[in-house]
């Protein structure tokens, strides 16, 4: 057929991918949704025939080579086949966040100059139409849910299905233009551009080409050995890069299904009832969905209780050995087997997890007992980092090769390299364009010879060749004496515990590390509450003497691990105080989205960084706080500065 | 004689047509108590039709006589242009009449989509044996009705509780799924008794629109009784005012809203 090549050279773009897998695997599923109560399905190629029906639309409401064409929408198989029918028409798709405001959406839309937006529902149409006069080259839109939209002026507005009709319609007079626009796009054509979430000034565009996402697609496919029979379920926004290269990318090249869920709230169960094979999901919700499994557990009836808990108690000790391919004895395995019968088939299933082959978690530290659990279970998690500028793959953890606290290997074609500030580079084939109109930011992230920067600090452990990631770089210091200081990694630690809420660490060009702890209120008052200590504000519960005990056990742990490391033992923490109130964003502590602002912390709170440093047991400081409404209050407090134990570093020096 | 007389076109464009219903002169008695005295009024085909009125004022008692429910002592409800008999709830319910009610009345062991599916029962035409059986027509009935019930679902929103029982349900929710029954029946008149009580504002604004979008998309004809003015005059093509068992106001939003005997009413009159 037209676009079909073979031999070396292979399909040249998305389009060119939809074609093949339309003739290769034209009677598979490819897109699944879930409506009216069952699952709706597309084959390959009634995929083909829906998106091509899009794109004859598209071309006869003038749709033109390099234009933008926005899609705004929770995930739906007609917002990804909008995508792919923009590229064939030779546009250029830009998902959006669905959930930004207004303004967001005005910013983005005018930075692109999109003159076509197709959208889900009449929300996105409202939004759309709010903004409109800010947007001088926005000429169409056209949408997929035409409810509450009948009244609306339909001179700019179509719904989707009219616009395939009349495609379908014109197919014998339009279909020649769209093969031939589809035969002009190559590797290096655009394939999608997408907007960073901008948590540091305004949303940058960053271009892909059909080169990036292919090549990474296909590497990645390889890594992970992900195959046509495959099932993914596509849930995160689609305007995240992620979302785009394993439901666009990874799906196009190795023909997988995409399952979308019905609404936003019936994520879980349409988890269970399709059972991926290959997942994705950032900490957040592995550790949601644990916190949930543990509250049931301790409703459970006693034997049921006893049982998780031996069986779980095993499957730590043998789950992930057995999942590495590791030598485990006989009886383990059969007790393994006895339970993967009773609590963690069971649980899996319920879970939704039964069918993981590759479970993949990003974007933030993962607890390790999290991962653990998970792994445990005999899901196979494993740990990436990445970022839009990479095309999602930087590195990835091989199986067998998996730990909670690297992020893995370089992937396939991907090289890396460390400045002398510990800054991590990297540079592959998934390297992006640039950033549209932004000569100078692309400059500045994008050397000559295609390395970029990712902002982040790391180091390559050298026996294995794991890259860990540190903090970012600009919180990253030294010490008086020459050492690394990175507080992110050591408040990791330390916020891995259920007790600790936030941390924040100090030591910066200081001879020793201190640290301000704020106790979780729910677990800590849970724990009191059971153990029937009274208390009467948080203020209070964090001086009192079993809570400060807890946490300095907690902090001696944390120096234990710490002093592990060779190029971080000097973070250990010797000295530490409880907080007597939370960190809040209300007070300019924390960004909206639970940052530390550190700078702000060290300035509020000099006086109780004074007293960590000068050597008294107690501090007595009176501090601002804002309420919810606005006025100013303050508390006064005498905070107990605790000494803790910390491992000596020379003695692992002498031990190697 | 009735009103048959073409009907007119809102502000926003839509189409209201004929009479649908209209009350003669209805007076209700319950022993020596008059709930209603002597209203008249009409619903037009497409329209959103308001009644308020303070506490007491014989609302809900109007709505059970729309709905058939109570047979007025006194004056003639005409349906579709002829005069209604008594009828039989269920007589009520296959003449295209659907409503919810002020106090939930759902199944509650029953979960959110056996609840929806009731609705449809009168749309179920096999008999008991047929049903029991899972012979015949009837599983092919039973995947017909199941369909239009989950658009209905879809409609509204409540796909992710379809399996839930009713009564786990939260108030708000529970309001949604009585809507959906009724819509389930495919209604030409849709009576809604304070759908929007004890609502909080999000709550309001979600019902409304879907009040809106119901109209909207199946043209139904929808009655409502509701005590919130604001809600009222956002939504109403007309409304009718009742106090004490009278009718004291008939009219636009606007028109109501000036309507001197109305503000008396709900702000109360000095006597000197």
């Amino acid at each position: 057929m037209n676009n079909r090549t073979e031999g070396a050279s292979g399909p040249q773009s998305v389009p060119a991918l939809l074609h093949r897998n339309a003739t290769e695997f034209a009677n598979a599923p490819a897109y699944r949704e879930k409506e009216y109560g069952i699952w709706q399905s597309w084959t390959w190629r009634e995929t083909l025939e829906e998106i091509e029906a899009l794109a004859l639309g598209l071309i006869d409401l003038g749709a033109r080579e390099g234009d933008f064409v926005a899609i705004i929408g929770r995930n739906r198989p007609k917002l990804y086949w909008s995508m792919v029918a923009a590229e064939m028409v030779g546009a250029i798709p830009v998902p959006l966040y669905q959930d930004a405001v207004a303004e967001e959406m005005a910013y983005v839309l005018g930075h692109c100059g999109a003159r076509f937006v197709i959208v889900g529902d009449q929300e996105q149409v409202d939004k759309v139409i709010e903004i409109q006069d800010q947007l001088p080259t926005f000429e169409q839109m056209i949408y997929l849910d035409p409810r509450g939209l009948r009244k609306y002026d339909h001179a700019k507005l179509h719904q989707y299905s009219h616009v395939q009709d009349a495609g379908r319609a014109k197919r014998d007079e339009l279909l020649g233009e769209l093969t031939a626009r589809q035969e002009k796009l190559t590797y290096d054509s655009t394939c999608v551009m997408l907007y960073t979430s901008g948590t540091t000034g305004k949303p940058k565009g960053v271009v892909l080409s059909n080169r990036n996402v292919i090549e990474t697609s296909k590497s990645s496919s390889e890594f992970d050995d992900l195959r046509q029979t495959d099932d993914i379920l596509a849930y995160l926004p689609m305007a995240w890069v992620g979302d785009f290269i394993f439901s666009v990318g990874q799906a196009m090249w190795t023909g997988f299904c995409t399952n979308c869920p019905e609404s936003a709230d019936t994520m879980h169960t349409d988890l269970r009832e399709i059972g991926p094979t290959y997942y994705f999901a950032p900490p957040r919700v592995f550790e949601t969905q644990l916190t949930n499994v543990m509250i049931r557990m301790e409703d459970a009836g006693r034997f049921k209780k006893w049982l998780f808990d031996i069986c779980m108690a095993h499957a730590r000790k043998v789950g992930p050995a057995i999942l590495d391919g590791e030598p485990v004895s006989q009886w383990d395995r059969f007790k393994y087997n006895l339970g993967e019968l009773f609590i963690y088939g069971p649980l899996k299933n319920t879970l939704g997890f039964s069918r993981v082959r590759v479970g993949y978690t990003a974007g933030e530290a993962i607890g390790p007992e999290i991962f653990d659990f998970y792994r445990s279970l005999g899901i196979n998690l494993k740990q990436l980092y990445g970022q839009t500028e990479a095309t999602v793959f930087i590195t990835a953890q091989p199986d067998g090769e998996v730990r909670s606290d690297t992020v893995g290997v370089c992937c396939p074609g991907v090289e890396l390299k460390i400045a002398e500030n510990g800054e991590v580079f990297y540079r592959s084939p998934g390297v992006f364009v640039e950033y549209y109109k932004n000569a100078e930011s692309t400059a500045d992230t994008k050397d000559a010879e295609g390395w970029v920067a990712t902002g982040d600090a790391g180091f390559i452990e050298e026996k294995t060749g794991h890259l860990r990631i540190i903090d970012r770089a600009k919180d990253v210091g030294q010490m008086a004496s020459g050492a690394l200081f990175a507080p992110k990694y050591v408040e990791n630690k330390l916020k891995f515990f259920p007790n600790i809420l936030e941390a924040v660490v100090f030591g910066n060009g200081r001879d020793e590390c201190t640290a301000f702890i704020n106790i979780d209120l729910t677990a800590v008052g849970n724990w009191a509450e059971r153990n029937n200590i009274g208390y009467a504000s948080y203020q209070e519960l964090a001086r009192h003497s079993q809570v400060m005990d807890t946490i300095q056990g907690h902090v001696e742990e944390v120096n234990r691990s710490v002093a592990q490391d060779d190029m971080l033992s000097g973070c250990q923490i010797h000295r530490f105080v409880v907080l007597h109130k939370e960190l809040d964003a209300d007070d300019g502590e924390l960004t909206r989205t639970r940052k530390v602002r550190r700078r702000i912390i060290e300035e509020k709170y000099a006086d109780i960084i004074a007293a960590l440093y000068d050597g008294s047991t107690s501090v007595s400081t009176v501090t601002e706080v804002t309420y919810e409404d606005g006025r100013k209050g303050s508390i006064s407090a005498t905070l107990e500065v605790r000494s803790a134990a910390v491992e000596a570093i020379a003695q692992k020096m002498a031990a190697e | 004689m009735l009103d048959q007389t073409e009907g007119y076109t809102t502000e926003d464009g839509r189409k209201i047509g004929g009479v649908v219903m209209e009350m003669k002169n209805i007076t209700l008695r319950f022993g020596g108590v008059e709930a209603i005295k002597d209203i008249s009024f009409d619903i037009r085909e497409g329209e959103i039709r308001a009644i308020i009125g303070p506490n007491g004022a014989g609302k809900s008692s109007m709505l059970n006589v729309i709905s058939g429910f109570y047979v007025p002592q006194e004056g003639q409800v005409f349906y579709k242009g002829s005069p209604r008999p008594q009828m039989k709830p269920y007589q009520v319910a296959q003449q295209g009449i659907a409503r919810t009610f002020q106090n939930i009345a759902l199944f509650e062991g029953m979960s959110v989509l056996d609840n929806v599916m009731t609705g449809r029962l009168t749309k179920m035409k096999t008999g008991l044996w047929a049903q029991s059986l899972w012979f015949g027509k009837a599983e092919q009935e039973e995947t017909e009705n199941r369909e239009f019930a989950e658009k209905i679902i879809d409609f509204l929103e409540i796909q992710a509780i379809r399996k839930t029982p009713v009564a786990r349900l939260p108030y708000g929710l529970k309001k949604r799924v009585e809507l959906a029954r009724a819509l389930a029946a495919e209604p030409s008149l849709l009576l809604l008794d304070e759908p929007m009580a004890g609502m909080n504002v999000e709550e309001k604004e979600d019902m409304s629109r879907f009040i809106l979008d119901v109209n909207d998309e199946f043209g139904t004809t929808i009655a409502l009784i509701e005590h919130d003015m604001g809600v009222v005059m956002d939504l109403s093509d007309r409304v009718v005012v009742m106090d004490y068992g009278k009718k004291i106001g008939d009219g636009t939003p606007d028109e109501v809203r000036n309507n001197q005997d109305v503000i008396d009413a709900y702000l109360g009159v000095s006597h000197d």
